[in-house]
């Protein structure tokens, strides 16, 4: 038994269509696989392991930021021993010197929008002009 | 109080646990489709259940002048006496929150006359609740970037208004600590005033708990249990293209925002939050108040044989002239019976 079927039903309809809507939406699509990096030829390893970058990059890169903007320090030492230069242009770019196939892959799949480029200028940017001095363009 | 915090926090162990025993299929892929699963077969049958309940009367609450003569200005969205007055008053009601604005509160004051009860309007419900309504809104639809593919411009814009300050990196949602702060001073304004905590039971605090376990969960998540965002994109995507799969290195931190998430769906169709459906349709919200322009009659009602005075007469005439009691009509002179 139901009464107001008229408005009811096409309420569950609704309301069912809301639910499904990212189902319906990809019904059609093709497979999702992360996307691909164009990770740099040569290179084997970046700084640290890859589920760490994958994770901390970015804490990484503010850790570096701080320290070097107010500090001045440009040294930083991987779990691995190693001493890298903390600098996202000359260190990160110098491998991964393609920042749409490289950053910007994931973060175009997530709609992540990190504040990088509004003071650091991407390398492949055509007709980008240097307004400061500070690390060698790759 | 104490059992509905008791309860959410038993989810987020339970959550943990099986994360520590590498449960992470049962918690990235069987509890999610569950839980969609119970919300919405769960939240179907409830509209079901009240669509079967019998609404025979218009039983709308009025707050203000009914359809009356046509030089009386009739207060449309007080006292609806049509369907677009209906949708009207349902459209406030849920954009605007407009019966919370109703809210008031009786008080006695120190005057110099004396005490004095007064009444004053008490608002507070309204703004915490419409903060709240709002800013989970926000978050509901930024988190179909996990679930779209690309991330559609509506999305992206609703990020960057959403991100407008840019404070930190990765920058900051606001509608994360309103969402947190409204559900706080949701949960004090019930702890606060003696007579709502009177009438304050588990279910009522429950979902407080819970909201605030998923929205807390998942600002820890995003800001300091960082993940691998690209993985959980990669299930997530799963989860929708019906090819569910559990990528390597998703931490414990969005396996415990999930399970709370599953745990809200869940409870949903159970629970108050049901009000979501249950505001379109409460009978004093959504008849109209015409009873003076209509009669309504009980639709299930019998036929019913009514008996009029005269049949009865006719039947006990002659017993009540003996009795002497007054009739309509005399017997006749050659005797009824």
């Amino acid at each position: 038994m139901m009464y107001n079927k008229r408005y009811i039903i096409p309420g569950i309809l609704v309301f069912a269509l809301a639910c499904s809507f990212p189902f319906l939406l990809n019904a059609t699509s093709e497979p999702y696989t992360r996307p691909a990096l164009k990770l740099p030829p040569g290179e084997r390893a970046c700084i640290e392991p890859t589920s760490l970058m994958r994770t901390d990059h970015m804490r990484i890169l503010n850790e570096w930021r701080d320290a070097a903007v107010r500090d001045g320090k440009r040294v930083y030492v991987a779990s691995d021993g190693k001493v890298w230069e903390a600098s996202l242009q000359n260190t990160c770019m110098r491998c991964h010197a393609n920042r749409e196939q490289f950053c910007g892959a994931c973060h175009n799949a997530v709609s992540a929008r990190p504040d990088c480029w509004s003071c650091h200028i991407a390398p492949e940017t055509p007709g980008a002009v240097r307004i400061s001095g500070g690390g060698k363009l790759p | 109080m104490a059992a509905a915090f008791l309860f959410v926090l038993g989810t987020g162990v339970l959550s943990l646990a099986l994360y520590a025993l590498g449960m992470t299929f049962f918690l990235g892929v069987v509890l999610p489709y569950a839980a969609v699963l119970v919300f919405a077969v769960g939240c179907i049958r409830r509209i079901v259940c009240w669509a079967a309940s019998p609404v025979p009367f218009p039983i709308a609450l009025t707050g203000g002048q009914q359809k009356s003569l046509p030089w009386i200005r009739q207060a449309e969205f007080e006292a609806p006496s049509s369907g677009l007055h209906i949708a009207g008053r349902l459209f406030l009601d849920i954009v605007l929150f407009r019966p919370l604005l109703r809210n008031s509160r009786a008080e006695t004051l120190d005057t110099p006359e004396g005490m004095r009860l007064v009444y004053w309007p008490s608002r507070w419900l309204w703004l915490f609740a419409i903060l709240f309504h709002y800013a989970l809104l926000v978050i509901l639809i930024r988190h179909l970037r996990f679930f779209i593919e690309p991330v559609p411009a509506c999305i992206r814009a609703l990020e960057f208004f959403d991100t407008l300050m840019r404070i930190g990196s990765p920058a900051a949602f606001l509608s994360g600590p309103i969402v947190v702060a409204a559900l706080f001073l949701l949960l004090l304004r019930r702890l606060y005033d003696p007579k709502l905590r009177y009438i304050s039971l588990a279910g009522d605090y429950f979902p407080l708990f819970l909201l605030l376990a998923v929205a807390l969960s998942g600002i820890f998540l995003r800001y300091w249990g960082r993940t691998d965002i690209a993985s959980v994109k990669a299930l997530t995507m799963g989860l929708v293209t019906f090819s569910p799969a559990v990528p390597a290195g998703i931490g414990a931190a969005f396996y415990l925002h999930t399970t709370f998430v599953a745990a809200l769906l869940i409870c949903f169709p159970f629970s108050k939050l049901m009000h979501a459906a249950g505001v379109l349709l409460s009978p004093t919200r959504n008849t109209a108040a015409n009873s003076r322009e209509f009669r309504h009659t009980n639709p299930w009602n019998g036929p019913t044989r009514y008996r009029t005075y005269a049949e009865y007469e006719d039947e006990f005439r002659g017993a009540m002239a003996e009795a002497g009691l007054p009739l309509e009509k005399e017997p006749g002179p050659a005797g009824a019976e």
